[in-house]
């Protein structure tokens, strides 16, 4: 068994070799991460998986992709993409040009979504998606654009929650075990890496979604990081974080306004 | 079998439970001490649709404050601190609660095995944790790594249980402190305050 001070050992051996530093996440999940890969790859001991982790430039690759959680889903929490339906991207489709960032998007399935309601608001046209990540395999993923078939029967349950009006079937083509997302929602998302701990401020967005990455890190690490996204953030745009993470506790969240009972804020 | 318990050393109470184990937790809360001085923390299977409905039940059956688990709060004495629907709840050194939306454990989000192993570590031989009725083998390895730090396992007798998979499982593979009937467990719970 790995103990906690094995744990700080190897994240700061990863933050002098590699540059990634994970000492501001929340201990327990990083830990129970390192210890599911330190099983997984059948390392027999500390000492080796150390030195591994430290020195083999291929094994940092694996170790990035299976510290961070890439789990996501299309749609997930539907009162969620309804909330942006009705009442935020309304408002923004005011605008001339709507610059989204999500951030923390993981194999794309949030962006896809989202691109899908601004296609049926007939702003998808005049909108751009960043879409980042601090693990770059997901994105190559999210490029893509294919999601395997089998999630979509869950993920065109979601769509119609959220008051989705098409076929969601419109939207992909089936090949074989996978659904090819059509292009045209792609051609407005840019894909990079970027983060969050590390990484700045690159634009001015009228909403940023960040959803399920701010429960793995520490309380001090989520105030830097609502830091960053205020400097991101116009006037009046909005802030969307997932079902269980909240601005309450940071010292700005005043000059924020909460959007109905959706975890989404707008600057004031 | 341990009938006499240690009790000061009780600083959590960890309750897993799946299919069948409502009816044993709607037993058992009515039946509580009101001043309750450990954290109570229940992890069981549901499905996220029926979001609050958990915690509507158990409000209406207990004094005792009850809510979903949010994340980063403090485990405090007294309070029954629920799972959220599809995320994974552990349980920081510093006591406070971190969810994690990973992949399902044993087909479950939250599983209880992970709540288990992460409060093992934390509250070691001051740590209770009981397995209710269930048709998965969710908890098991949980109950094993709370064995192994010192914590105290009880199994719901499987005779008792709705669905008495797990709680055999659990018989199976480790040695329980004690094994109650559902109708045991609310006068257990209310010892481990003496
Ligand atoms: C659980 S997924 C959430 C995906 C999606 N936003 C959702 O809610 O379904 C968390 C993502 O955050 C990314 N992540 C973790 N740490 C990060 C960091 N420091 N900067 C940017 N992204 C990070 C992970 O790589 C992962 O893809």
């Amino acid at each position: 068994m790995i103990d906690n001070e094995q744990v700080e050992i190897l994240l700061n051996d990863v933050l002098e070799n590699h540059g990634y530093d994970f000492l501001e996440y929340s201990p327990a999940s990083i830990k129970r991460r390192i210890i599911r890969l330190y099983g997984l790859d059948n390392f027999v001991s500390f000492a080796e998986f150390r030195y591994t982790v430290k020195t083999d430039k291929q094994y940092f690759k694996r170790f990035l992709e299976e510290i961070t959680v890439n789990v996501t889903e299309m749609f997930r929490d539907p009162s969620f993409y309804k909330s942006l339906r009705n009442d935020v991207l309304p408002v923004l489709g005011t605008y001339p040009f709507i610059r989204i960032w999500v951030a923390g998007c993981s194999t794309g399935e949030e962006a896809y979504s989202l691109a899908i309601v601004l296609k049926e608001l007939n702003l998808l046209h005049k909108s751009l998606i960043y879409a980042t990540d601090i693990n770059p395999s997901v994105l190559e993923k999210a490029k893509k654009g294919m999601f395997p078939l089998s999630y979509l029967k869950q993920y065109s349950e979601n769509y119609l929650q959220s008051g989705g009006l098409k076929d969601f079937s419109a939207y992909y083509t089936a090949n074989y075990s996978l659904a090819k997302f059509d292009e045209s929602l792609s051609s407005k998302m840019i894909f990079s890496t970027h983060n969050l701990v590390s990484d700045h401020s690159f634009n001015e967005f009228q909403l940023i979604l960040c959803r399920n990455v701010l429960i793995y890190f520490d309380k001090g690490l989520q105030h830097k990081v609502f830091n960053l996204f205020d400097s991101s953030i116009e006037k009046l745009g909005y802030l969307a974080l997932g079902s269980k993470e909240s601005l309450e506790f940071w010292p700005k969240a005043r000059e924020y306004k909460r959007v109905k009972m959706e975890k989404i804020w707008r600057k004031l | 079998m341990a009938q006499t318990i240690d009790s000061a050393s009780c600083e959590a109470l960890i309750i897993g439970g799946s299919a069948g184990s409502l009816d044993v937790l709607l037993e058992i809360f009515p039946a509580l001490r009101k001043d309750i001085r450990f954290p109570i923390v229940l992890v069981v299977h549901r499905k996220p649709s029926n979001e609050s409905l958990l915690t509507d039940l158990l409000k209406s059956r207990t004094t005792l404050a009850v809510g979903e688990a949010e994340e980063k709060e403090f485990l405090a004495p007294g309070k029954v601190f629920i799972a959220p629907a599809d995320y994974h709840m552990l349980i920081e050194e510093d006591r406070s609660i971190s969810l994690d939306y990973s992949e399902k454990i044993n087909y479950s989000r939250p599983s209880i095995d992970v709540t288990f192993q992460a409060a093992a570590e934390v509250f070691k031989e001051k740590l209770v944790c009981i397995l209710l009725s269930g048709s998965n083998s969710d908890g098991v390895e949980g109950l094993k790594c709370v064995n192994s730090f010192g914590g105290k396992v009880v199994i719901q007798n499987p005779d008792t249980a709705i669905m008495p998979y797990m709680p055999q499982q659990a018989a199976l593979n480790v040695v329980p402190n004690i094994i109650l009937d559902s109708r045991d467990m609310a006068d257990y719970i209310n010892k481990l305050n003496d």
